[in-house]
């Protein structure tokens, strides 16, 4: 039967079969088309409305008049503090995490439900990282500071700190997933050959493996911190301000200028949400929109772009298939 | 004698490592643990204060009808607050559903070029380009929306509001469509390429080898997909709020404005008094949402894992 079938079926079938193979070909073909013309479109778009905002003025002002006129300093200044700050305490950790996964857990049960807990912490919705912020970091870890240390109301209350401390949270699987790769490419016979020369485990970790693996590294830590800038559901209700007359900043020894990280900040993303959906005078303030979107977009732009770029000469080093 | 003394300062210190290491390790576990402990600890004192039946609607007084009326509604500063969960459930699933829909088509279609049809030099092209994508933000993604795609949707449909679900399912698709696309790709370029010589050689065209082999071959990969995007969809925030109008209404049209669970959260946990009935109802509306986003996930890592070994096999 499939003999007979065999030799008919091309014969058949073949004009109709044609047409709808060419159509099927032209269909996927613009399907994939799509998430090239969106990405274009929304970097046209940006650009084109929010070019004409861009000067340096813009970039170095505070904003004035009920946030109508002015600049968005203080918005870039918080953004990049609140992301240092996150990638403070979520690389080190991040970076611990793989390591333990990869060097030490095997690859049985408990490697499993690690593994399940990184890509079910990847999905958690952004808006219950905010929750949660609220919920353990300022009302929990803050206020339970305060009472132990006498300090008023110092933690516990929204801050740059507890901000940063969710945003970490949130950024921590990317960090994990991407060193996890970058330590996986290490080839397994140079960690047998720092082993076989008396090097104990750790130290064939720390001056073989991990040098090696600095680039993908490098990479999971560039993509956290585009990751973190473009934010804003969590940094809602755990530090954000709507206006901040003054810099996130205060005098250490009086004289030297540090981030303070238990004052509010003004952020990027936030300035975006607000001004497009609550602010006083939402036309008028229309280039302001525009312009901080193109700022926001140009830095996640960038910093992916780079990431991606450090990744191929990553992977090529490391002899990998590079896409 | 020294030899032996290093050593064994060397063994404590490498004992102490492993465990700080472990303790890392373990870490997205703990967090996860505590993000369930945290969110239910204050969503379940919402029922020290108020009826569980309350969750779905209420016997409201209405004044206009003169009789008391069966109430499904989120209306939180009333002189009867309501709490029901009816209309931000059915917000999000409004805007969720035709999200998955339109990012799984599109996304299908992607994942079949990417791994069936496409030239290296095409890939190594498109595939940076879906990062780029999901790169994002979704605030971004929000207000590109709001600005320029909402008033072109209401010209073409001629709808009532001009933010709606529709709107909102549109941006939260091109926020979920890269990831669908990632797994559903992998899915498919993990097919032994036998299978498919095994197609061609008896006869089958490329088009009879993708939908007859490697699609059903690569099936849990792209169901994975699906639930994966579904509940990114269900989560997915910012867009949502800046673009569906956020109207709480228990509603069946996809253009109708509608308020989601995650909206909900956003719009209304910054003005609400600590230790309050709706700061309550606010965590369990968070509790509620972790929980579907949990389960599918869940649901996806299993059957990612089931399709691995699979494969390995």
């Amino acid at each position: 039967m499939s003999e007979a079938l065999l030799l008919t079926l091309p014969k058949l079938t073949s004009q109709r079969v044609r047409w709808s193979e060419i159509l099927s070909d032209v269909l996927v073909r613009f399907f994939a088309l799509i998430p090239l013309s969106a990405l274009g479109f929304i970097m046209y778009m940006i650009i084109r409305k929010g070019a004409g905002t861009i000067t340096w003025s813009f970039l170095s002002q505070m904003p004035l008049n009920g946030m109508t006129e002015g600049g968005i300093f203080p918005c870039i200044f918080g953004t990049l503090a609140i992301t240092l700050l996150m990638i403070l305490m979520a690389l080190p950790l991040g970076v611990a995490a793989a390591i333990y996964l990869t060097e030490f857990a095997g690859r049985g049960f408990f490697f499993r439900v690690i593994r399940a807990a990184v890509n079910n912490l990847a999905g958690v919705p952004s808006i219950v990282f905010g929750l949660f912020g609220v919920g353990f970091f300022i009302l929990f870890v803050g206020r339970s500071f305060d009472h132990v240390l006498k300090t008023g109301m110092l933690f516990g209350q929204p801050c740059m700190l507890w901000a940063a401390a969710t945003l970490a949270v949130l950024v921590l699987p990317v960090i994990i997933v991407s060193t996890e790769e970058a330590l996986n490419a290490v080839p397994q016979s140079q960690r047998s050959a720092s082993l076989a020369l008396g090097a104990t485990k750790w130290q064939t970790i720390w001056h073989v493996v991990l040098p090696q693996a600095r680039g993908g590294i490098l990479t999971g830590a560039i993509l956290s911190i585009s990751r973190g800038a473009g934010e804003t559901a969590p940094i809602l209700f755990t530090g954000c301000a709507y206006f901040l007359p003054r810099l996130p900043v205060v005098h250490l020894f009086g004289v030297i200028p540090i981030v303070n990280p238990f004052d509010q900040f003004m952020e990027l993303s936030y300035h975006i949400f607000i001004m497009a959906t609550q602010s006083l005078d939402a036309v008028k303030t229309l280039p302001i929109q525009y312009g901080t979107t193109l700022v926001l977009i140009s830095l996640t732009f960038f910093l992916n772009f780079t990431a991606i770029i450090f990744r191929i000469h990553f992977r090529k080093k490391m002899g990998m298939v590079s896409v | 004698m020294r030899h032996r003394l290093t050593k064994k300062s060397g063994n404590f210190s490498e004992w102490l490592i492993q465990k700080l290491l472990l303790l890392a390790g373990i870490s997205s576990m703990l967090i996860m643990a505590l993000i369930f402990v945290f969110l239910f600890k204050e969503a379940v004192r919402f029922f020290f204060t108020a009826n569980p039946f309350d969750l779905i609607g209420k016997w409201v007084y209405d004044d206009w009808e003169g009789h008391y009326v069966f109430k499904m509604m989120w209306q939180s500063i009333s002189e009867v607050p309501k709490y029901s969960l009816i209309p931000l459930i059915c917000g999000s699933l409004l805007v969720a559903f035709p999200a998955t829909v339109i990012a799984g088509v599109l996304g299908l279609g992607c994942a079949i070029y990417l791994s069936e049809l496409a030239p290296s030099k095409v890939r190594e092209i498109l595939k940076p380009t879906l990062e780029l994508l999901a790169g994002i933000p979704s605030v971004v993604i929000g207000f590109v929306m709001l600005a320029f795609i909402a008033t072109f949707i209401q010209n073409t449909f001629h709808t009532k509001f001009r933010l709606n679900a529709f709107v909102g399912a549109c941006g939260v698709a091109l926020a979920v469509l890269p990831i669908m696309i990632t797994i559903a790709e992998d899915a498919m370029r993990a097919v032994p390429k036998d299978l498919r010589d095994a197609s061609y050689a008896l006869g089958a065209t490329k088009w009879q080898t993708v939908w007859g082999t490697v699609v059903p071959a690569a099936v849990s990969g792209i169901s994975a997909a699906i639930i994966l995007g579904f509940g990114r969809a269900l989560g997915e925030t910012m867009i949502v709020l800046m673009a569906t109008g956020n109207a709480a209404l228990v509603t069946g049209n996809i253009f109708s404005s509608v308020r989601t669970m995650t909206a909900n959260i956003a719009a209304e946990l910054g003005s609400v008094a600590q230790g309050s009935e709706h700061y309550y109802a606010l965590f369990l509306v968070g509790a509620v949402l972790f929980t579907f986003t949990f389960v599918l996930n869940l649901v996806s890592e299993i059957v990612l894992n089931k399709m691995r070994q699979k494969l390995r096999m």
